[in-house]
């Protein structure tokens, strides 16, 4: 917590994207998070993916549920739409706005807690209906606004702050998430914005159920030795398949992270957008769905965190075209087209004759 | 890069961007947050013990400081302006008790050792405070009736009043100086022969420069030199002058000359400078005041005659020229081949530079003067080539400000009472410096952290049709106290440090998150001018340092770029683990006393 707001100054040379707005034009409030967490990084690479895809900040609903992630929309995109649902509740809330209004780009916050305990059935099955939208899950593997008892997430065998082994076995979202048929699905690490800002702006542009499982440690309370979501853990751990290059959109100048040179193979997605990514895992194909989900498992069982795009769908369908429905967000819609009149209602009688 | 070593005291001195320029190394934030907090005799202090004169440098001080300011680097948009330090020295000066409790006291045991200090200008003065509180017997010479020197005679007194003056000069007047005021001296044989034990000659640089083209010495009554006019306007010895003016001349003695003149009887009052008008050499702000009152600067002017009738000086003609630059970036003022222009005037001031001048200091008494006629002083302990005879101010190295005359005062001083103590003058003590958390609580800091988006305030004004009626009516009016608190809060504290402690850091990153200016990166060590350009916003600034740490857990490296940084402290907040922490740095310069001497410094106080 903090008790000054972040001035507004900023650097002189800060660039201005092509709809004009800086970087800092993305910001919300200043967290009252706990200092160091996780989640402000991840809160800092959904700002800085907003701003490198020019992202009008009107366009964005960012909806949550209940929790420290939770918190996070109020921290980020400050002239956005939002939405701070009920303790798991927020896939209802987001399919429900995502039927109501097609049009704008939904950016689904929720955490370890809200997905995976109390809104597990919810998270299961947003992402079978396929809704279009980037759901994150700040996956930091405990209850931190009630002081650090382990989450669903937690893996089997870590300890706790206080020293308790965890006996549950743990729950995957990311494996859940490409067994339930997103069509996107990746995984990153709060600490490394270089792969995390990348996968970002891919989901944001995949027409389709993005699900991003990025761990965030707690330095309150899973920061320690013998926890699996500590930064040291996760960056000891960290397997990449792949990183993700861009040169659909302009280059801008992004930390690069050096990482050892691989097989770079380019994937056209349905809008006509190329994702560029380079290979880090020899054998890891992100096309194949089955594949992913056992390379995950096969590693998972080593200890080891497997991040990049795991998987992409690069033809995806989503929620509004399995139902049929209208192109035009409701607020698009005249009273005419609400009622087309008995002309009409004559022709699907007639049909039905 | 290697890891930055904060344990050098220059590198935080630095950061201080306006301490690190003013040559007495003044402890500007620390004053500034003190005149915020109404503490006026505590803010008054600190300047009366660094720079000696706060109430004459608040009014007329080159400030140094304000071009350096970081705030100016910072600010958004179209105002980009310093903090006015100099205006705020002049608010701890205007509103600060009575402090002469406070002021050192004169041991009644004297130490036995005679100074004589040629010059009651600033650099003199300053030894004087120095040394005086050691039990020095010190004897002040000067040719004009009053102490002060120039500050009293060339500065006017619509720029700083004579009460002020009095107030700062009486305070040293006081440690018991025995002053020959009104005693020129013409000898310096005859002053060392009054074997004294050390000598400083603090004389200034006292004679302005004349113009030798057709004319001077048949219109003579009414051509002036500028300081010497303004010394006699100084003491009232000068009343009036012509309705037509022409100042030559592009430095501050030509703005006061051409204010004063506005004052005494000028009414079409005009500067004429050979340069152009960006390179006058007189600071913005006094060219500005001279705009104000409305005299105009004619710039790229060379002056070829002055034109005389009956002995009567009527006017000047001027060749009109251009500035061209060769390949080397050299500047050349050609004739543009107009014809002369022909200024019509009364009376001219001569401002075109000053000179030293040493007519009375005998060749052959052991101080070796170079091919300029200037005396070979040693930059660092300000000694002559005659061991006990030292020189500071203008004296020394040539027309500067007063800032300087002090900052060599103080320097000399700690010279003077090393020689006296038969120790060695070059072994000079290294300033005090202090770094020291300002954590209060988990997120309290003891300076006010909150940055203020206020642009610079403007210094009221009396009005200037009184003003230029009344040569005594000081014309800035100063901030108010609520003001004052205003602009005060516009200083970004840069004395409070961002100090990194690699061993405690985990990389999460939030200090990045959080920095409004985009100032830290973690990244892959590399070389200097790689790594300004890999930097999270580019590092452009190369008068500014990258703070580097050493290696960290995953092999990066924490470079910071502490040119733009607000020093709010944001970064140390978001600080899980206390890695970043804001400490305040506060270095005061070493002044003449026992804890400069080899046989009682303590330790760590030694040469550097």
């Amino acid at each position: 917590m903090t008790y000054i707001a972040k001035p507004k100054l900023h650097h002189p040379t800060l660039p201005a994207n092509k709809i004009g707005f800086t970087r800092r034009d993305y910001e919300g409030k200043i967290s009252t998070l706990c200092a160091g967490c996780g989640h402000d990084s991840i809160s800092a690479a959904i700002i800085q993916a907003c701003w490198e895809l020019d992202i009008e900040p009107h366009r964005v609903a960012k909806l949550s549920g209940i929790g420290c992630s939770s918190k996070t929309p109020d921290y980020f995109l400050g002239n956005s739409h939002g939405f701070n649902s009920v303790h798991g509740r927020m896939p209802s809330v987001l399919t429900g706005a995502n039927l109501a209004n097609r049009d704008l780009i939904y950016l689904g916050v929720s955490g370890d807690g809200d997905s995976a305990s109390i809104g597990i059935g919810q998270f299961a099955h947003v992402m079978r209906r396929g809704v279009n939208m980037v759901y994150i899950v700040e996956n930091n593997g405990v209850y931190g606004l009630t002081k650090g008892q382990f989450s669903a997430t937690a893996d089997q065998g870590s300890k706790s702050k206080r020293g308790v082994v965890n006996s549950d076995s743990p729950v995957d979202l990311a494996a859940l998430a490409l067994q339930l048929g997103a069509t996107f699905v990746g995984r990153s690490f709060s600490g490394d914005k270089g792969q995390l800002v990348p996968l970002i702006k891919a989901a944001i542009v995949h027409p389709g159920a993005a699900f991003l499982d990025v761990i965030s440690p707690c330095v309150a309370f899973n920061n320690h030795t013998g926890s699996t979501r500590s930064y040291e853990y996760v960056r000891e751990h960290n397997e990449p398949v792949n990183r993700i290059d861009f040169d659909y959109w302009p280059k801008r100048e992004e930390i690069t992270v050096e990482y050892p040179e691989g097989e770079v193979v380019s994937v056209t997605q349905h809008d006509g957008s190329v994702l560029r990514l380079r290979k880090l895992a020899k054998n890891y194909d992100a096309h194949d769905r089955i594949t992913a989900m056992n390379y995950i498992q096969q590693h998972q069982a080593k200890g080891e965190v497997v991040t990049g795009l795991l998987y992409v769908d690069p033809d995806p369908e989503d929620l509004h075209r399995h139902l049929n429905t209208a192109d035009a967000p409701f607020n698009a819609l005249s009273a005419g087209d609400l009622c087309p009149g008995s002309a009409a209602l004559e022709k699907i009688n007639a049909s039905l004759r | 890069m290697k890891p930055t070593d904060i344990r050098n005291p220059d590198y935080f001195h630095k950061v201080v961007d306006c301490q690190w320029a003013c040559p007495a190394h003044t402890p500007v934030p620390e004053y500034i947050r003190l005149i915020a907090q109404g503490r006026y005799d505590d803010a008054y202090m600190i300047n009366w013990y660094s720079n000696v004169f706060p109430g004459v440098l608040g009014r007329t001080c080159d400030r140094p400081c304000e071009p350096a300011c970081r705030r100016s680097r910072v600010e958004d948009g179209q105002s980009t302006e310093p903090v006015a330090i100099c205006r705020l020295k002049r608010v701890a000066a205007d509103y600060k008790d009575d402090i002469r409790a406070r002021l050192p006291q004169v041991p009644k045991q004297k130490n036995g050792k005679r100074v004589a200090l040629i010059g009651a200008g600033p650099a003199s003065l300053t030894v004087a405070r120095d040394l005086a509180p050691l039990g020095y017997h010190l004897a002040v010479y000067d040719q004009d009736p009053q102490g002060g020197g120039m500050m009293r005679t060339q500065i006017p007194k619509f720029r700083l009043p004579e009460s002020v003056l009095d107030e700062e000069v009486g305070y040293i007047e006081n440690l018991g100086l025995e002053t020959h005021f009104g005693q020129r001296v013409d000898s310096l044989k005859a002053v060392l022969a009054e074997n004294y034990d050390a000598v400083f000659v603090g004389c200034g640089a006292p004679r302005g420069r004349d113009l030798e083209i057709p004319g001077r010495q048949e219109a003579a009554a009414n051509i002036h030199i500028g300081i010497d006019w303004l010394s006699s306007v100084s003491f009232g010895h000068i009343e009036k002058i012509g309705k037509r003016v022409i100042v030559l001349g592009g430095g501050n003695t030509a703005m006061d000359c051409c204010r004063s003149s506005k004052r005494l009887g000028g009414e079409d009052v005009k500067v004429i400078v050979r340069s152009g008008y960006e390179e006058m050499k007189a600071s913005p702000w006094e060219k500005e005041d001279a705009t104000h009152e409305g005299i105009p600067i004619l710039n790229f002017l060379v002056p070829k005659t002055f034109v005389h009738h009956n002995g009567k000086l009527t006017g000047m003609t001027f060749e009109k020229v251009k500035a061209e630059y060769d390949a080397k970036g050299r500047r050349r003022l050609v004739p543009t081949g107009e014809p002369d222009h022909l200024y019509e005037c009364d009376d001219v001031l001569i401002a075109i530079g000053q000179e030293n001048s040493f007519p009375w200091i005998e060749r052959d008494v052991g101080i070796e003067f170079d091919e300029w006629g200037m005396p070979k002083v040693d930059e660092v302990t300000f000694q002559s080539s005659r061991p006990g005879v030292f020189f500071g101010g203008d004296a020394a190295f040539g027309p500067k400000n007063i800032i300087w005359a002090v900052a060599h005062g103080h320097e000399a001083a700690i010279s003077i009472d090393k020689f006296c103590n038969g120790e060695d003058v070059r072994e000079r003590p290294a300033p005090m410096v202090n770094l020291m958390s300002q954590k209060m609580g988990i997120h309290e800091w003891s300076y006010d952290n909150d940055v203020s988006l206020d642009q610079r305030f403007k210094v009221p004004w009396n009005d200037v049709r009184a003003t230029l009626k009344n040569i005594k009516l000081e014309v800035e009016k100063g901030f108010d106290p609520a003001t004052a608190f205003k602009e005060a809060q516009r200083c970004l504290n840069c004395d409070a440090q961002t100090v990194f402690s690699h061993n405690l850091c985990i990389e999460c990153d939030a200090c990045v998150d959080i920095c409004p200016m985009d100032c830290i990166t973690f990244t892959d060590n590399a070389d200097e001018s790689d790594l300004r350009k890999r930097l999270n916003a580019p590092a452009t600034n190369l008068t500014q340092d990258l703070y580097v740490s050493e290696a960290l857990k995953t092999g990066r490296i924490m470079a910071k770029d502490e040119d733009v940084c607000l020093h709010c402290g944001l970064c140390a907040e978001r600080c899980p683990t206390g890695a970043w922490d804001m400490q305040k740095f506060f270095l005061e310069m070493t002044h003449a006393g026992p804890s400069c001497r080899d046989k009682h410094s303590a330790p760590g106080r030694k040469a550097a």
